[in-house]
């Protein structure tokens, strides 16, 4: 499967090619060049998919295939960072949902950035992120995925601030970037400290290959009291928490819907976001069986971000935020998926396929929500839920296609989420009946605070408009309706065919009672919210949000995390130790320097006085001196 | 005759056409011929030593030769490179090449300035070929003493001050350093000055090392702007003009770095085994204390000083963890942090040159008025935070895994806290670009300012492609110093 | 008469030499003092050679030679002295520190 190596270059060559020379190209052109090369990538990463789940298993699991790997760096006897590709179920999975999306968003690009300035810098950049999350997925050694990791990092930053004149962007930019930078520190760390014990960057090698050994007697090794390998695993899963925003890391997200919508849908919803799941994922084998403990603080930030966000994506009125705390929501269910599992069979892992499965249709609808809203925002030229309302008769395809992706995310039958949110609610139940209902109660709310943002924008009461809004043209409403019809029939995937984390077959069931219990909870909030907001006027919300004013003030402030991070970085680092360092290098080492030299300017204008120019004095010296001489000189003899 | 001694021979060349040329042009002529000359000798010189290598040469030091020249006092011109030297010469001729191009435009006393660059240039050049430690002194001091007019007579704001700062706080460290070589010279009972043969001997009394090993590193180290002796480096690199910011920074300070791992390390193991600590905690802050000054000053070149003193002091961090991984990652970094710099001070330069302040308050949307200088201060940024694809990455990883697989818990530790340094990094990176290259632009005079010109683009052009290439293909860079600084290694390495 | 008496002529003169190059701010007055002391030195040396070596000459030319580069010595100095008058206008000594600096 040499061809595999394609996937990559492709983009690479396009961000290139389209970085050094797109400025020469008519932007259309640029478009066109960018869309078309994205579209082979997506063939080929169907084309690889359908190949590699057709190929026949061995002892029952789908085999691990490298078709490419080169020696790029190599670091002492045993260390060496390898660029290359690696198939397995899940990358190949992954690899079909980025190139999906990214074709989708490539396409839909055409029409929402039409007439930007800097459209082609706009593909450029959108290819240089495809090649670095695919780069990231395919990885073969966790050191890749680091480079791969940073690469996607500053793609990131490169789009949220693409409108580089506003202030919001450039501060958004540049939030994303720190955060996760901040994070990635903790990634880099955990890796130093895997590769010290493991002496292997490899996946193979460090899963159940030649360093297992290895591995096995560093566990026994600890550090302040924990387990090396649980201190690696842990800050690794720093690094995984600050791309995947989960508390408190989660800041970054929210701000950088300052970047163009389509960006926030590749990049903030269905892609990056999400790849710390997936390092988890990556790394699975080794959480389960050397820190288990780790997996347990990822259930439990898991859990508490879902929550967390998903009670402030209740009272913001910026759509895309609403989408963006959706969307760290979301990923605290994946995480609490991975967290919950407890072995690698098909029991104990059921979590792991679920967040798996969860991803891919995660991907999936938020990608057309954030692309729906995308289609909203160019009608009406705002973010505000204030300046819609009564759109669906505008927007027929818009409304349709949003619809089906809220009740995807809201867990109701037959629609792609539900079945994936159903394994999660499941493997959460058989963990313990306590993170059950807790993911079950976030799940309502989830349910809820989507179809606020549904009637708000659809339905309730119609803003004035200058223009009257309208449907988006077919470059923006086809990909709407490709994400739509696979929202529709993504659920019906046999998942547990392609993935399960020991790669054996498993075949999915609903859990009766599960099922019903979540659907149920997902009607209920439904209902709420139909009842909350579906009239032109609202009164009950407004009548909570005046009688619970702390906390409605609070959620929409965010709990001030924001607020706290400020103080820290503002107030503490900058204030209290750069500024402080910067005056002692300038006043105290300087100062000690200029302390010396002003101390010898001093002496030696003390000195000088010895030579006065008068000759008087210098003949009182001499005679002085002489007497002194001869003096010793009677003196000694 | 020796390839290697064009390097010096070239330079000498260049100060006597300079000496009798007219005007202008035949001076620009002079510059481009030798520095084009000095870029493809590099060139050829790797070429060279690699395909020596690659037949199966494994003497230390390649293309040996021995002149003498003062035989009574065993001072020799010994000729000789091996990887990290190359690596040296390389980064020497592409800096000294851009930097022509980076002061096309100087106006004023044309002739003496590049006079003054090409004795720089020659100093800088001879002190990476040599392995004789009197002639290595003597390049170290031709290139100190330029400097000082350089940046006396050529440079802005405080010169004056600043020029005679860095001139005797660098000549005050040579004064300490040359006491250091004495010592290791007598000390050896050596008959000659060559660092291969005191090495080999081995002979230096402990107790002697332990008195010459700190001298000696100091010595160097105050060059590699080692805390709390680099004060001289904000103050000089902001006051110098850009060609010798960028000299200065990407390979003089290099010559620190260089000649603490060759001199001080190699010759004197055992000392630097026990004493090693004290550096290794004093490089540390050099390290995290830099970047933390960096964040909050204003003028673009502090940044990028304070930035250097953080970078050079990884250099210097990396020599001490006594292994290959972490001194290969040492001189990847001394490569990767002189191109870097150098690109940014060219690029300072070419925005001083326009706006006429270095200020970044004052600075605002110059993505708008000058898109390429711009662009490729973005990336020279990202570059500087360690992004992958770009040298700086491969240089701190290398040290970074380098470093912590040192057996000792102390330097695990301490790896960790130097590791924190690449988040501060990009903390004021993307603080300076977001503040001056993006946003509106605030001052109405700046929107009549120009891109760049030609050979402005030339210059961040070459720099760019040698920043990218070592970062997208490490691997013959890596593998060419890896092998060099093998012997030093395993001389360090206690028996 | 014998070596004593010489002697103590000639350290008057000396020391009378040595007062007036300490105490006179004139500068024509040091330079007569100096001459004392040097005449002091050339009396020394031929009183000298009279006492301890009659039969040698020595001493005798040695302090004509003395003389001889005195008096050039006096004349360079007297040169100066009118030079520097010139320029400050004064003969203090004390006042004559311009070339200090």
């Amino acid at each position: 499967m040499e061809y595999t190596i394609l996937i990559l270059l492709l983009p690479a060559i396009m961000f290139i090619f389209l970085g050094l020379a797109g400025h020469k190209l008519k932007p259309k052109i640029a478009g066109i060049f960018g869309t078309i090369s994205l579209g082979i990538v997506t063939l080929l990463s169907l084309t690889t998919a359908w190949e590699y789940f057709t190929s026949p298993r061995v002892n029952g699991v789908f085999e691990k295939i490298i078709p490419f790997n080169i020696e790029w760096l190599r670091l002492g006897e045993f260390l060496h960072i390898d660029i290359g590709i690696l198939l397995d179920p899940i990358s190949v999975i992954m690899l079909v949902v980025i190139s999906l999306v990214s074709f989708m968003v490539h396409l839909y690009s055409m029409g929402y950035m039409h007439g930007e300035k800097g459209f082609q810098r706009y593909y450029a950049f959108l290819s240089l992120f495809t090649f670095s999350m695919l780069g990231l997925v395919v990885a073969t050694n966790i050191f890749q995925t680091y480079i791969f990791w940073e690469l996607v990092g500053v793609s990131s930053y490169l789009l949220i601030g693409f409108y580089y004149t506003k202030p919001s962007a450039i501060a958004a930019s540049k939030k994303a970037f720190i955060v996760t930078r901040f994070a990635d520190l903790g990634f880099l760390i955990g890796i130093l400290v895997l590769s010290f014990y493991g002496q292997t960057f490899g996946f193979i090698d460090l899963m159940g290959g030649s360093s297992d050994l290895v591995l096995q007697g560093a566990a026994q090794k600890s550090f302040l009291g924990i387990g090396v390998l649980s201190w690696a695993l842990g800050l690794m899963f720093i690094g995984a928490a600050g791309k995947s925003a989960m508390f408190p890391l989660h800041i970054w997200l929210p701000d950088a819907m300052e970047g163009p919508t389509p960006v926030s849908a590749l990049i903030h919803a269905a892609t990056m976001v999400v790849a710390g799941v997936y390092l988890v994922a990556r790394m699975f084998p080794l959480y389960i069986v050397y820190a288990p403990g780790v997996l347990e603080i990822i259930a439990c930030v898991g859990a508490f971000t879902a929550l967390f966000a998903a009670i402030i994506a209740c009272v913001q009125t910026d759509i895309k935020r609403v989408l963006a705390f959706s969307t760290i929501s979301q990923i605290g269910f994946m995480m609490v998926a991975l967290g919950v599992s407890t072995s690698m069979d098909a029991h104990g892992g059921l979590g792991y396929m679920a967040s798996m499965f969860h991803l891919f249709t995660h991907a999936m609808f938020k990608a057309l929500l954030f692309l729906g809203a995308g289609s909203i925002i160019h009608a009406v030229h705002s973010n505000e839920m204030k300046d819609m309302g009564g759109l669906r008769k505008h927007m027929p395809i818009t409304h349709i296609t949003f619809l089906i992706a809220c009740l995807a995310i809201a867990g109701i039958p037959p629609f792609s989420g539900f079945f994936s949110k159903d394994e999660i609610l499941a493997a959460a139940f058989k963990f313990s009946p306590m993170m059950g209902w807790v993911m079950t109660v976030i799940a309502g709310i989830t349910a809820f605070y989507m179809f606020r943002l549904y009637y708000n924008i659809f339905w309730a009461k119609e803003a004035k408009h200058e223009h009257k809004p309208h449907e988006s043209g077919y470059s923006m409403t086809v990909p709407l309706m490709v994400l739509a019809l696979i929202t529709c029939v993504a659920g019906f995937i046999p998942f547990g065919h392609f993935i399960t984390a020991n790669g054996l077959v498993y075949d999915l069931h609903l859990e009766t009672s599960v099922a019903l219990l979540s659907v149920g909870v997902a009607i209920i909030s439904i209902l709420i919210a139909t009842i909350f907001y579906r009239k032109e006027t609202q009164p009950i919300p407004e009548m909570l949000a005046s009688k619970l004013k702390f906390i409605h003030k609070s959620a929409y402030k965010r709990f001030y995390i924001d607020e706290i991070y400020q103080f820290i970085t503002h107030k503490v680092i900058f204030a209290c130790i750069s500024t402080p360092i910067a005056w002692f290098d300038r006043h105290i080492v300087d100062g000690f320097m200029n302390l010396m030299a002003s101390a010898t300017q001093k002496l030696s204008y003390l000195i000088r006085n010895f030579q006065s120019g008068r000759v008087q004095q210098y003949a009182y010296v001499f005679l002085l001196g002489i007497v002194v001489i001869v003096g010793l000189i009677l003196l000694i003899l | 005759m020796n390839i290697l001694l064009f390097f010096v021979i070239i330079p000498i060349l260049m100060i006597f056409f300079l000496w009798i040329s007219k005007n202008r042009n035949q001076i620009r002529g002079i510059m481009v011929a030798g520095s084009s000359l000095l870029l493809i000798l590099a060139g050829i010189l790797t070429y060279l030593y690699l395909t020596q290598r690659a037949a199966g040469d494994t003497a230390e030091m390649l293309f040996r030769s021995d002149y003498s020249w003062y035989s009574s006092l065993n001072i020799k011109l010994s000729l000789g490179v091996d990887g990290i030297s190359v690596a040296m010469l390389i980064l020497s001729s592409i800096i000294v090449f851009t930097g022509t191009f980076a002061s096309w435009q100087l106006e004023n006393q044309t002739k003496e300035f590049f006079l003054w660059f090409c004795l720089l240039s020659l100093g800088v050049f001879g002190f990476f070929i040599t392995i004789d430690l009197f002639t290595m002194f003597m390049f170290y001091e031709i290139a100190l003493i330029p400097m000082y007019l350089l940046i006396g007579v050529w440079g802005s704001g405080k010169k004056e001050y600043a020029a005679m700062k860095l001139t005797l706080m660098l000549m005050g460290a040579s004064a300490i350093l040359i006491a250091g070589i004495l010592g290791i010279y007598f000390a050896s009972g050596a008959t000659s000055m060559n660092i291969l043969e005191i090495a080999k001997a081995g002979n230096i009394p402990h107790d002697a090392q332990l008195i010459f090993f700190p001298m000696t590193f100091l010595g160097f180290g105050v060059l590699g702007a080692l805390f709390p002796f680099h004060t001289w480096s904000p103050d000089g690199h902001a006051s110098a003009p850009t060609a010798v910011s960028m000299l200065h920074a990407g390979v003089l300070m290099k010559l620190g770095g260089y000649g603490c791992f060759r001199v001080a390390m190699y010759l004197m193991p055992q000392a630097a085994n026990e004493l090693g600590w004290i550096f290794l905690i004093l490089t540390s802050i050099s390290v995290i204390y830099g970047a933390f000054s960096a964040i909050v000053q204003t003028d673009l070149k502090y940044i990028n000083a304070y930035s250097s003193v953080s970078h050079c002091g990884l250099v210097l961090f990396a020599i001490l963890m006594m292994n290959q991984t972490a001194a290969t990652g040492a001189v990847i970094q001394m490569l990767s942090h002189g191109l870097m710099t150098a690109l940014f001070f060219a690029l300072i330069g070419m925005i001083y040159g326009r706006t006429h302040t270095r200020d970044i308050r004052e600075l605002s949307g110059l993505m708008k008025i000058m898109p390429f200088l711009s662009v490729c201060y973005v990336i020279a940024g990202l570059a500087n935070l360690g992004l992958p694809g770009f040298s700086g990455f491969v240089a701190e990883m290398t040290i970074f895994v380098g470093s912590f697989q040192h057996t000792d818990i102390f330097h695990r530790v301490i790896t960790i806290i130097a590791t924190t340094s690449i988040v501060i990094t990009a903390v004021y990176i993307l603080r300076l670009i977001g503040r001056s290259f993006y946003g509106e632009v605030k001052n109405p005079e700046h929107l009549k300012l120009t891109d760049a010109t030609w050979d402005e683009r030339l210059s961040a052009i070459v720099l760019i492609i040698a920043i990218v290439a070592l970062g997208i293909a490490p691997l013959w860079m890596n593998n060419m110093i890896g092998d060099s600084v093998l012997p030093i290694v395993k001389a360090l390495v206690i028996k | 008469m014998g070596v004593e008496l010489y002697l103590v002529i000639s350290t008057i003169m000396l020391c009378a030499g040595i007062y007036g190059f300490l105490m006179r701010k004139n500068t024509l007055a040091m330079l007569i003092s100096v001459e004392l002391i040097l005449n002091a030195a050339d009396i020394n040396f031929a009183v000298f050679n009279k006492f301890l070596f009659p039969n040698q000459l020595e001493g005798h030319f040695f302090t004509l030679f003395a003389i001889g580069i005195v008096a050039a010595e006096t004349a360079i100095a007297i040169a100066i002295i009118i030079n520097v008058y010139r320029n400050v206008q004064s003969l203090d000594v004390d006042k004559i520190d311009k070339m200090k600096h």
